[in-house]
């Protein structure tokens, strides 16, 4: 078959030849070539790049695509109790429709007039997150919680001028270690134990390792393990009493139920918005928030953008710009705070999509929902011999840890037999947490049916009588 | 069609953007409105649990439920389309005006891949054997990447440039404490014409940042660097060509010099999309690279991200990687968290996959010859506006004077602002009213009053014309009439912005709750 001509490409327009020659005119060189000057010839890439040949055709492009990832199973295809910090909830139908639209899918970093949409969207994200965690400042958001914790105990360091956090050993393990990255070696990490009836803080631990050198101290409600921390008021009056902050991560889809932190003493208040209105893609769309009071001594610590609204030349418009911008490492380089940069603005925006249209209502509804199927989950798994659900002697939102320990079946073993019923399991924890032995963390929102919960109760009654398979 | 086409550019005299005045979304709010019902629980699991927040300490139970605005779907609905229409993408003006950011064209088909149930609908902790699709992209993309650069292996783990220079700092980190040399290593080495977070990225770290500057041909001289250098120096981190589009000829003989010292070269390829297939960061000697997938390889911006990176290592560095990469043994793909001196996690999960598959496509689409070709196009886009913007009253390119730049160029209105008093955020402003986006660049303004043009490959010679046409329009207007730019825009979706409560802890409003608290007396009726 001949060739295609040159290389003229729906992409680049000006791949045809007499355009080229053209502006090769009006530039006065004759090869594009003589472009490069400046590159030396020894910089020089000599071959051709060995990559696969180009799939002109839009549609051979969407066939080769397609093929790889319909190797993929879906939680569509299979009953999936996975969580564990990316969370399968209901998306409005909304959310996708908005956060598709090409006028938010492709704009950037336009001006606060011709992206005024922008400014506002994300304003609007920023005050309907706050009203959800109740406190007065909400961020555009970063990447994901990782980086919200990492740089609230980032901020926590700057505003007590301290340089050693506390961490209830709880945390998701892979949290845990990007906080350690992110640290280091500026502020020390120290971990504190956790009750192994409740899994709550350790308070007796907790008054060991606090003292005057501790700039914040973190957990997490609803903790990584499913359990809800019912001591929020005695950690952070143990924080302040030493002039430490209180920093909690939070799943905002419990808080149409669940008090929020900011009224059990924390200062920061940080977490992940994938749950309100992001599908999951495979852990790679996450949005992490940082909320605060209104203080000036918290506000000129964020690194993020903080969007605030105005006036403009004309009585009754809204104008929106960048508040304390020369905070921002934009405005004056490693003088600022931390670095700021392409993030996840997007999914903030899908987010104030999902919080608009949920209302006071319909969080509450959604909360109630997530306690009641969790609960019922709970309830039938333990009416297995030898499973117990949950391991804490706790309240629980969502998750928690299902114990296999006295079924003398590994969580790993378990889950291979529910993969052949269909079923994903919920995740081992076998490794990240030793200690706990076979336990596997599982997570049940509104998306699960009774019937679904029925037949994972089913599936597992039938994996554990059947260990051949 | 082989005949020259005929159709010409033409200023958009009559351009209005959408503006629909629409309210902040809490002065929606009617009581008992509802956007959207969630499932009840079956009577089954009411029965058995009842109403599940008695099982909450009533500490814990919320009692006041979260002041949310309480609006209908379709006004909902409604209230983000009109927000929509309010913004400028790329899909919509001709974005060249925001240079270092590489607005270019995001293909359609690859928003439609990354959207399927296969990307969206798949749980990071699910079992590799039912991720194979996904592990197998990832696993190509860095295979592609490697090709590219020349690096030995990629991880895809970064979420944006920023954070690739995070790594980038924390992999140098690790490096020298693995070599008993961390402490005394305590200095990062960038210039002024690099990203902002390739020096506030590496401050997070810990290290002291030197930032030097270009000379009359807007270059960093060697001898410069040769000052900066000592047994201190942990790393060089730079872009090349920096953000003036200037190649720096000398890049080999800079990591050469780094290397003797003991230090490693990071490699900020933001500005790659002008150099693909042409020059490699490892013939340069660099021990450490990143791409921005959103920018070189495509992915849309999505009002400021989802961004991606991919951060590219030679031999030296891979035992230093975060975890986990992804393997292939000829027959299946995994993830291996077995990397012997990793820094750790640096994000949940495994990348921004959604991007990763966007960029996957979009390599896939072009290939070789096709990058090669964008790469071309690109260059010659850019030294095409260089050529017509020279010409423009009140406008230069500053350094390299006669020479050809590479994919972007960053020139200044020094002159239109001496000569008329209107300052590159009039021009941005007064541009807005045509239908354009122009940014002004980077802070600091070592080039005074600068804009950044960077028009990759996406766009045709007619709209690079149109594009000319609005700042000949701007800078004539200038001249005749400056208070008709400086009180621009008009035809906007808003006017001129009044930034004076913005800086001020009294006044700032970050949330609409903090608004009604301090500037009530303001708001609207």
């Amino acid at each position: 078959m001949k060739k295609r001509y040159a290389f003229t490409h729906p992409y680049i327009p000006n791949s045809l030849p007499e355009v080229q020659a053209k502006m090769l005119e009006e530039i006065g060189v004759k090869h594009i070539e003589d472009l490069y000057e400046d590159i030396p010839e020894h910089l020089r890439f000599k071959r051709e790049l060995n990559l696969p040949e180009g799939l002109l055709s839009e549609h051979a492009l969407k066939q080769h695509v397609e093929k790889i990832l319909s190797r993929n199973k879906t939680c569509q295809e299979y009953i999936s109790f996975l969580g564990g910090s990316c969370w399968p909830h209901y998306i409005p139908a909304i959310c996708d429709e908005i956060n598709q639209r090409s006028e938010f899918l492709t704009a950037y970093a336009g001006e606060p007039y011709e992206d005024h949409g922008r400014f506002q969207a994300l304003f609007e994200y920023e005050s309907l997150m706050a009203e959800l965690v109740d406190m007065d400042v909400v961020n555009v958001p970063t990447y994901d919680w990782c980086q919200a914790v990492s740089t609230s105990l980032r901020m926590a360091e700057r505003i007590t001028q301290r340089g050693e956090v506390l961490a209830v050993d709880t945390i998701a393990p892979d949290r845990l270690s990007a906080i350690r990255n992110y640290c280091k070696p500026v502020v020390k990490v120290t971990l504190i134990k956790h009750c192994s009836e409740t899994g709550w803080v350790d308070l007796n631990d907790l008054k060991t390792k606090i003292s005057k050198n501790i700039a914040g101290i973190y957990f997490e409600n609803p903790s990584f393990l499913g359990f809800i921390e019912s001591q929020g008021r005695i950690i952070s009056d143990i924080a302040h009493e030493y002039g430490a902050l209180c920093i909690v991560g939070v799943d905002p889809i419990s808080l149409g139920v669940l008090v929020p932190p900011s009224h059990y003493g924390a200062d920061i208040v940080c977490g992940d918005v994938q749950p309100l209105g992001v599908h999951m893609n495979y852990g790679g769309a996450l949005g992490g928030f940082i909320a605060t009071r209104d203080e000036e001594r918290f506000v000129m610590e964020y690194p993020s953008r903080l969007f605030g609204i105005t006036k403009t030349s004309v009585e009754g418009e809204y104008g929106f710009g960048d508040v304390a911008y020369d905070r921002t490492s934009f405005g004056v380089r490693e003088r600022g705070k931390e670095f700021v940069g392409t993030a996840a603005a997007l999914w903030g925006i899908t987010a104030g999509v999902f919080l608009s249209l949920m209302g006071p209502e319909g969080m509450k509804d959604l909360g109630q929902h997530i306690l009641q199927k969790s609960q019922y989950a709970m309830k039938r798994l333990s009416e297995i011999e030898g499973v117990k659900a949950p391991r804490f002697a706790s309240a629980h939102f969502k998750e928690f840890l299902v114990d296999f320990n006295d079924t003398k079946t590994t969580v790993s073993q378990i889950n291979r037999s529910l993969l052949k019923r269909g079923i994903f399991g919920g995740k081992d924890l076998s490794s990240e947490f030793p200690e706990l032995g076979q336990c596997a963390l599982y997570c049940v929102t509104e998306i699960h049916s009774k019937e679904e919960i029925d037949s994972l109760v089913d599936a597992l009654a039938d994996c554990l009588s059947s260990k051949d398979d | 069609m082989t005949e020259e086409s005929k159709k010409k550019y033409r200023l958009r005299e009559n351009f209005h953007q959408a503006k629909w005045d629409e309210p902040i979304i809490f002065e929606l709010h009617t009581p008992g409105e509802r956007g959207i019902l969630v499932p009840e629980a079956e009577s089954g699991v009411v029965e058995a649990i009842g109403d599940g927040l008695s099982a909450l300490p009533e500490n814990m139970l919320r009692k006041q439920g979260p002041a949310l605005p309480e609006v209908s779907q379709m006004r909902v609905l409604k209230h983000y389309l009109r927000l929509s229409q309010q913004c400028l993408g790329a899909d919509f003006n001709i974005d060249i005006g925001q240079g270092t950011c590489t607005m270019k064209y995001s293909p359609k088909i690859n928003k439609m891949l990354a959207g399927s149930s296969k990307v969206t609908e798949v749980h990071p902790w699910q079992d590799e054997s039912t991720v194979q699709g996904a592990l197998e992209i990832m696993y190509k993309l860095d295979m592609f990447l490697r090709e590219i650069s020349g690096m030995s292996r990629f991880s895809l783990q970064p979420s944006s440039g920023s954070a690739a220079i995070f790594i980038m700092a924390s992999m140098v980190h690790a490096f020298h404490t693995f070599h008993g040399e961390a402490e005394k290593r305590d200095e990062i080495i960038t210039t002024i014409f690099s990203h902002p977070s390739d020096a506030a990225a590496a401050a997070v770290k810990g290290y002291k940042i030197i930032t030097l500057y270009h000379d009359e041909d807007g270059l960093v001289s060697v001898d410069a660097l040769k000052e900066a250098i000592s047994d201190r120096t942990a790393a060089l981190f730079i872009t090349n060509p920096e953000d003036t589009g200037i190649f720096n000829p000398n890049i080999a003989e800079f990591t050469h010099l780094v290397h003797e010292a003991g230090g490693l070269c990071g490699y900020d390829q933001a500005n790659a999309n002008g150099i693909l297939g042409i020059t490699r960061a490892k013939e340069a000697g660099f021990d450490l690279c990143f791409f921005n997938l959103h920018k070189t390889f495509s992915a849309p911006h999505g009002c400021g991200g989802p961004a991606a990176g991919a951060l590219g290592v030679t031999e030296d560095l891979i035992d230093f990687l975060p975890v986990p990469v992804v393997d292939f043994d000829g027959e299946k793909y995994s993830l291996n968290y077995g990397i012997p001196h990793t820094i750790g996690k640096t994000r949940g999960f495994y990348g921004v996959f959604p991007v990763i598959v966007k960029a996957y496509a979009w390599i896939m689409s072009l290939g070789g010859a096709g990058l090669k070709a964008a790469a071309q196009v690109a260059v010659l886009n850019n030294n095409y506006l260089l050529e017509n913007i020279k010409k423009i009253r009140g406008a230069a390119s500053p350094f390299a004077a006669g020479k050809h730049r590479i994919e972007q160029v960053r020139y200044t209105w020094e002159q239109l602002t001496q000569d008329t008093g209107v300052t590159t955020e009039d021009v941005t402003c007064r541009m807005a009213d045509f239908g354009f986006h122009l940014w002004s660049s980077h802070h600091p303004f070592v080039v005074p009053q600068p804009f950044t043009i960077e028009p990759t490959e996406s766009y045709s010679k007619d709209e690079l014309d149109e594009y000319l046409e609005g700042l000949r329009k701007v800078v004539e207007e200038a001249y005749e009439d400056p208070e008709r730019v400086k009180n621009a825009p008009y035809n906007s979706v808003v006017h001129k912005i009044d930034h004076s409560t913005l800086d001020d802890p009294e006044k700032w409003a970050i949330t609409w709750r903090a608004y009604l608290k301090k500037q009530g007396e303001n708001k609207k009726e």
